[in-house]
């Protein structure tokens, strides 16, 4: 399906429980067939909006479109929504069929309907041999799986996802993700799927909202939101092993430069948000894959000595931490570099790669 | 195999429970024993050990006061039982709306438990009293012609007995079914709400059945109220008027005590230990059931 047209439209949605405003003034537009992720820390709002687009919970101000629907307040189910919940929310006294087709036949649809739409989600989520099963005899992977299947019978056109992977172990977890993204491919439906997990954002998204508080801090593909993040807990936020922050001034001018000690790092190359060129005490962010070591480094624009401090092997790579004008900054090389603790070492990074932040507001400059 | 004795009984542990044991050993299983032993004798006002086999029981099942006793008890029970399970069910889901004054309303729901049912007994008969109670009330507030006296009248005096039942019991049944109801994942309710399922619906077929050792606990708990009623009635009614209202342990005492009967009223007990022992019967083999299945699955 071709990216046109808007599934989901949430205008100036408010929420507030007493004095607590949960959600504040949020809009988002969600296309058709879009995967969005809303990413975010535990409290930030993410499963409550998700809730009040699936009509579990009523909003303060506000409006939300479905399929250009204003369903603002209808019930869940005339919503053309079908939800897949963190603790898997199967009914336990049902088998995996009767749990697929509860829904349907209270809602008083025909049997041969009921068998052929369980038929297609079985065979999709390849959970033909279980249907005869109760959710105890499964495991937490194959209970997702029924969990989603239930979505799926209701043959919707939007799919809320609640941290349903969160419940899973590593490896499962890893194995649903993609099987997630495969059924997303094949369905061509749109998702809407909260996670606090960012590499579950960063392979499923089309377009990440990344909130705090109850805002949206930014709302982007996911590549751009890793590259260019809009303020430092978007930042920070996402990317592991953590970006680096270093404290500083900014200098403008002919010569733009960041400097924090006796270290300059020339800002000619940086590319200023349209706003913020502006001089003061700001922050400088370079990720650990973005700075180089030893010849590499000496051929980047910006290069520095240092020795090394801890090296942490992770297996895939290793992170090594040394000190850049008298803080703390790790930055990642190849697993087989061997660094002895002390050794006097060249870092080098290009910083049109870096961020840089308003110490006051956070914001990129 | 000396090893494995102390393995199992840990000698504090034993120490602790030895008065447990003696009275479950002395009381239950001897007293029970010498009820049962003492059925098939004539014994008449003290036990004697001349046997007579099953005639005491051919007796008991003759004697008219004993077979209203039985329809008593089945009445009784199943009416309270099951008001109680309705009554207790509603009130615990009202309690789960996230109401006010939640710790208040538990307070007064749970009340009539802390009492003694021979208080509750007493109260309910002050107030139906018809010198007394409502019905004196009414008539001095200017209703003179009210008349309600439920336990004057030998066919509603069980209706009386089974409200008094209900008002006593209910709070119970929803302090257990509202803990059954609080352990209940939100998340089901979410989810069948997007399905689409109405209220009531998510109630029968979800939830009350994911909350099956509650009800079995309340169950369980009402059973055995039922069985050894007698307070109440003595309370309430003492059995009147006549014999409308007597249950199988108020005839089983007063054979023992003022008819001095020994021999019948301990046939009478038997008999009330019966039903029991077939419902613990049938509960174990279930359990064995459940529990060799789960073996086998797993």
């Amino acid at each position: 399906m071709a990216q046109n047209g808007t599934s989901v439209s949430i205008q100036d949605l408010s929420l507030s429980f007493g004095v607590v405003t949960v959600l504040e003034t949020l809009n988002l537009d969600v296309a058709e067939g879009e995967f969005i992720v809303l990413l975010g820390p535990s409290g930030c709002g993410k499963s409550t909006l998700l809730n009040c687009i699936a009509g579990l919970l009523d909003v303060s101000e506000g409006s939300i479109f479905i399929k250009g629907k204003n369903v603002t307040w209808e019930e869940p189910k005339d919503r053309g929504i079908g939800m897949v919940f963190q603790s898997y929310a199967l009914y336990p006294q049902m088998t995996v069929e009767k749990n697929l087709s509860f829904g349907l036949r209270v809602a008083g649809t025909p049997k041969d309907e009921i068998a052929k739409r369980i038929a297609r989600a079985a065979e999709i989520l390849q959970i033909e041999p279980l249907l005869q099963r109760k959710p105890a005899a499964l495991s937490g992977g194959q209970r997702q799986r029924v969990a989603i299947g239930r979505a799926l019978v209701r043959d919707v056109d939007v799919f809320l996802f609640d941290e349903p992977l969160s419940n899973l172990d590593a490896k499962l977890r890893a194995e649903l993700r993609v099987e997630i993204k495969l059924l997303h491919r094949k369905l061509q439906n749109t998702m809407i799927y909260v996670t606090h997990d960012q590499i579950e954002a960063m392979t499923l998204a089309d377009r990440i909202a990344v909130m705090k508080g109850g805002v949206i801090q930014q709302l982007d593909a996911p590549q751009t939101i890793y590259n260019r993040p809009v303020n430092r807990f978007v930042a920070g936020f996402l990317g592991s092993p953590a970006m680096n922050f270093i404290d500083g001034q900014a200098e403008t001018g002919a010569t733009a430069a960041f400097k924090t000690g006796n270290v300059s790092i020339p800002l000619a190359r940086y590319a200023f948000d349209a706003a913020g060129n502006s001089s003061g005490p700001c922050v400088f962010g370079i990720r650990p894959e973005h700075v180089a070591l030893g010849e590499a480094a000496n051929a980047m624009p910006f290069a520095i000595d240092a020795a090394v401090e801890i090296v942490e092997p992770m297996g895939s790579d290793t992170l090594v931490w040394t000190k850049l004008g008298g803080q703390n900054f790790s930055f990642r090389v190849e697993a087989e570099k061997t660094l002895r603790n002390g050794e006097p070492i060249r870092i080098g990074f290009d910083p049109a790669r870096a961020s840089l932040f308003d110490s006051q507001s956070g914001n990129r400059m | 195999m000396q090893k494995s004795w102390r393995h199992r009984f840990h000698l504090p542990a034993v120490i602790g429970t030895i008065p447990m044991i003696l009275v479950a050993l002395g009381v239950f299983v001897i007293g029970i024993g010498f009820s049962v032993l003492w059925s098939f004798t004539s014994s008449k006002l003290f036990p004697t050990y001349d046997f007579v086999g099953l005639a005491q029981y051919r007796r008991l099942w003759a004697d008219n006061r004993w077979l209203v006793s039985v329809n008593n008890i089945w009445f009784f029970g199943l009416m309270s039982i099951t008001c109680n399970m309705v009554f207790g069910y509603l009130l615990a889901v009202f309690m789960d709306q996230r109401i006010r004054q939640e710790d208040l309303f538990r307070s007064i729901f749970l009340y009539p438990f802390a009492m003694s049912l021979i208080v509750t007994g007493l109260v309910w008969q002050w107030a139906l009293d018809p010198n007394l109670g409502l019905q004196e009330a009414l008539r001095n507030w200017g209703w003179s012609s009210f008349s309600f006296a439920p336990l004057v009248s030998a066919e509603t005096a069980l209706y009386a007995l089974v409200v008094a039942g209900i008002w006593q019991g209910s709070g119970v049944t929803m302090a257990i079914l509202l803990a059954g109801l609080r352990g209940i994942d939100e998340d089901i309710w979410k989810a069948a709400r997007v399905d689409g399922i109405p209220t009531w619906r998510t109630h029968v077929s979800i939830v009350a059945p994911m909350m099956k050792g509650a009800f079995a606990t309340a169950f369980v708990l009402q059973c055995v109220g039922v069985v050894r009623v007698y307070d109440l009635v003595i309370a309430m009614t003492g059995g009147g008027p006549g014999i409308a209202t007597s249950m199988p342990a108020v005839y089983v005492i007063q054979l023992i005590t003022v008819r001095q009967n020994v021999g019948q009223g301990m046939a009478g007990a038997t008999m009330m230990l019966l039903p029991v022992l077939i419902v613990l019967a049938f509960s174990g083999i279930l359990l064995w059931r459940r529990n060799r299945l789960r073996e086998a699955g797993a």
